[in-house]
């Protein structure tokens, strides 16, 4: 028995999440994504035993669903320009299982690769029928399913010649507060991989696969829209302790 | 058993946050109007000081009873006897670098070592150059004792704890997050 065994004088036995492999996420300090170096704690992160509030969450349901939320390109009158595109995919955790009914939003540029953001002024196109916003609840399977377009790749100042390889922005909830992640898909064989320190800042190789989408022909739809498939693995849990209690030293 | 899958690393929100996690409701956790409700408020700031005005906090906490309505709270999920009363809160950070939640005091916990957690709200923070969210906790400053007891608490630096407490404000409380510096907040692995 260690102290870490959330087994409880009290009673209480609560689930347990795997903490993630060292490499499996960008260090907070990635020089080369020059923001970080202000931002990144210096002090190292405090381990806190996961309690209560850790292993529970917001269960965010249906209620925050419009019918078209997850069709980006039926939010206007008109359809927005670029190649139409389906991403879909299934949530899982680190054991496989899925995440049924939890909600993924997703946010992207638009086809020319500019944001409906004050904040963003570079000299590309607004399209008047694109929002760039989407919001999806997994199904009982852990699937989910977006129709958007393809977002163009856009400059930023980070170094000479800066520009973001095309993405969607995806944020997931999961259930319980450990869960919580927000990542961005990337396009198979995009050029623009090798100079981009977001992306590269994940510096496991194998790990950094799992941000690019699949090619998915079988799902594309003929003379309608490209598809492509996007699996989301969040953290999965430990056996409890009573499961693994022969194995205890 | 199961297979083993390599977890969906974390990315930035970047810059454009707003446009995709923008939520009208969102500071509420609950509604307007609530009785005992207070606001709190606070600044993000950057090792230089200067205030990060593209970035979101996000909050979750027990209900006044120290209850999660979610299945693995042991107790069993219970519905929270404060109508609207939702847990969860997201502020996006303005011009100024403030973010906003409305909310109650959330009950103490039973921690499963067998003692008792103090009042806190679980944060997370995100935000254009953070690659990952930055988890930490607010306690509150006007329970001493609960504090004292509080396991999290206890297993921080007894210097760097008070960056984990609110401050009294006109109407609820004040707490700012220091990314780095000489006040770097206290921020977990959970
Ligand atoms: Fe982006």
């Amino acid at each position: 028995m260690t102290t870490q065994d959330n087994r409880a004088s009290s009673g209480l036995v609560l689930p347990r999440y795997r903490r993630d492999d060292v490499d499996a996420h960008p260090p907070l300090l990635s020089p080369g994504y020059k923001s970080t170096v202000a931002r990144a704690p210096q002090h190292p992160l405090i381990h806190l035993p996961q309690r209560l509030t850790e292993v529970t969450g917001p269960l965010l349901g249906e209620g925050r669903l419009g019918a078209l939320d997850h069709d980006l390109t039926r939010q206007h009158d008109g359809e927005p320009q670029g190649q139409r595109i389906i991403v879909h995919g299934r949530v899982r955790d680190g054991d496989g299982r899925p995440v049924p009914r939890t909600l993924v939003e997703i946010w992207q540029a638009n086809a020319a690769g500019r944001y409906r953001d004050a904040r963003d002024t570079w000299p590309a196109p607004l399209d008047p029928h694109f929002e760039g916003v989407g919001r999806a609840l997994t199904d009982d399977q852990g699937r989910y399913r977006f129709v958007t377009v393809q977002p163009g790749a856009y400059p930023w100042r980070n170094h000479d010649n800066a520009w973001r390889p095309a993405h969607i922005h995806f944020s997931l909830f999961g259930r319980a507060f450990t869960q919580r992640l927000v990542t961005q898909m990337y396009f198979p064989g995009d050029p623009l991989f090798f100079q981009d320190p977001i992306f590269n800042s994940v510096r496991d190789p194998k790990a950094r696969e799992r941000m690019i989408a699949r090619y998915d022909h079988a799902t594309t739809a003929p003379e309608w829209a490209l598809a492509y498939e996007f699996d989301i693995v969040l953290r999965g849990r430990e056996s409890t302790p009573f499961e693994d209690e022969d194995d205890d030293e | 058993m199961s297979e083993r899958l390599g977890v969906m690393p974390a990315q930035t929100v970047g810059p454009y946050l707003h446009i995709g996690l923008r939520w009208p409701d969102g500071p509420y956790v609950v509604p307007e109007g609530t009785p005992g409700a207070f606001w709190i408020r606070g600044r993000i700031v950057d090792g230089t000081g200067t205030p990060v005005v593209d970035a979101m906090v996000e909050s979750w906490q027990a209900d006044p009873d120290g209850r999660f309505d979610h299945p693995d709270d042991p107790r069993g999920a219970r519905p929270p006897a404060l109508a609207g009363f939702r847990g969860f809160g997201r502020s996006e950070t303005d011009g100024q670098g403030w973010y906003r939640l409305l909310t109650v005091r959330p009950g103490s916990l039973p921690d499963p070592d067998g003692g008792t957690e103090a009042p806190h709200l679980a944060l997370s923070v995100f935000g254009r150059g953070l690659l990952h969210r930055l988890v930490t906790r607010l306690y509150f400053p006007d329970e001493p004792a609960a504090n004292a007891a509080d396991p999290v608490l206890r297993s921080v630096d007894a210097d760097r704890r008070d960056t984990l407490l609110a401050r009294p404000a006109s109407d609820g409380f004040r707490f700012d997050i220091h990314l780095q510096g000489d006040h770097e907040t206290v921020f977990f692995a959970v």
